[in-house]
């Protein structure tokens, strides 16, 4: 690692703008390009390239594969959950109508919860997959 | 005024496409891995800078031309950083360049 000092040097420059444009894309889907699917890419292309340049025990202490499991299965159960919610209040699945009093801030608070679950999945799957493929090269 | 800011656009937009093309056509005739490194790093920077500065001055003054200057910057940022990455790998495996003969 001694010898990539420019990789390194911008490496660690441009990670944290790639967080933070995964978090706009993200929360900002409803308004223009983006959502949840390439959100989560994003960051987990952030995440990939501390990896590659820092070498995965360092991204798996950042990013531990413990975490990532249980998020995985946090993002289909917040899209399941809105689901099952908007049933419970008195509409069909996914009916983001019934979430609060007024339609239009139900359908803004559903579509926001459901993105942000594949979001969180997305991320997880994707660095989850780059795991076992480092570990395989091991 | 506006004729004037039109004409410069257009010159800086044709630039960089003519940077552009002529980097891809780099990357096609030149002879070995590091000339070929070379077109595409090279001009990428220079046509990336003209086409985004042409389009700044199509959008004005707006939040537009902020968010292209960011894109300029990052541009200007990876695409060196790229070529670098690349050569360093090739002649890390052994891959030296062709020296004339």
């Amino acid at each position: 690692m001694d010898k990539n000092v420019v990789l390194v040097v911008f490496a660690k420059i441009l990670v944290p703008f790639i967080l933070l444009f995964a978090l706009y894309v993200q929360f900002h889907g409803d308004f223009g390009p983006g959502g949840g699917f390439q959100a989560g890419v994003i960051f987990a292309t952030g995440i990939i390239l501390y990896a590659l340049v820092q070498g995965v025990d360092r991204a798996m202490a950042v990013m531990p594969p413990a975490v990532l499991k249980p998020m995985m299965a946090i993002g289909v159960l917040l899209y399941g959950g809105v689901g099952i919610a908007s049933m419970l209040l008195g509409g069909h699945f996914l009916d983001y109508g019934f979430l609060a009093h007024d339609p239009i801030h139900g359908q803004h608070y559903g579509i926001l919860i459901i993105e942000l679950g594949v979001g969180i999945t997305v991320a997880a799957v994707m660095m989850v997959i780059f795991y076992a493929f480092m570990g395989e090269q091991n | 005024m506006a004729l004037l800011l039109d004409l410069l656009s257009f010159a800086m937009l044709l630039g960089g496409v003519f940077l552009g093309i002529s980097g891809a056509v780099g990357v096609i005739r030149f002879p070995d891995f590091y000339t070929r490194i070379h077109a595409a790093g090279v001009t990428d920077t220079l046509s990336a800078g003209l086409i985004l500065g042409g389009l700044m001055l199509q959008a004005g003054l707006t939040l537009v031309t902020l968010k292209l200057a960011f894109i300029l910057m990052f541009l200007w940022i990876t695409s060196p950083v790229a070529s670098h990455a690349l050569a360093r790998a090739a002649m890390h495996s052994g891959w030296h360049p062709r020296l004339s003969d």
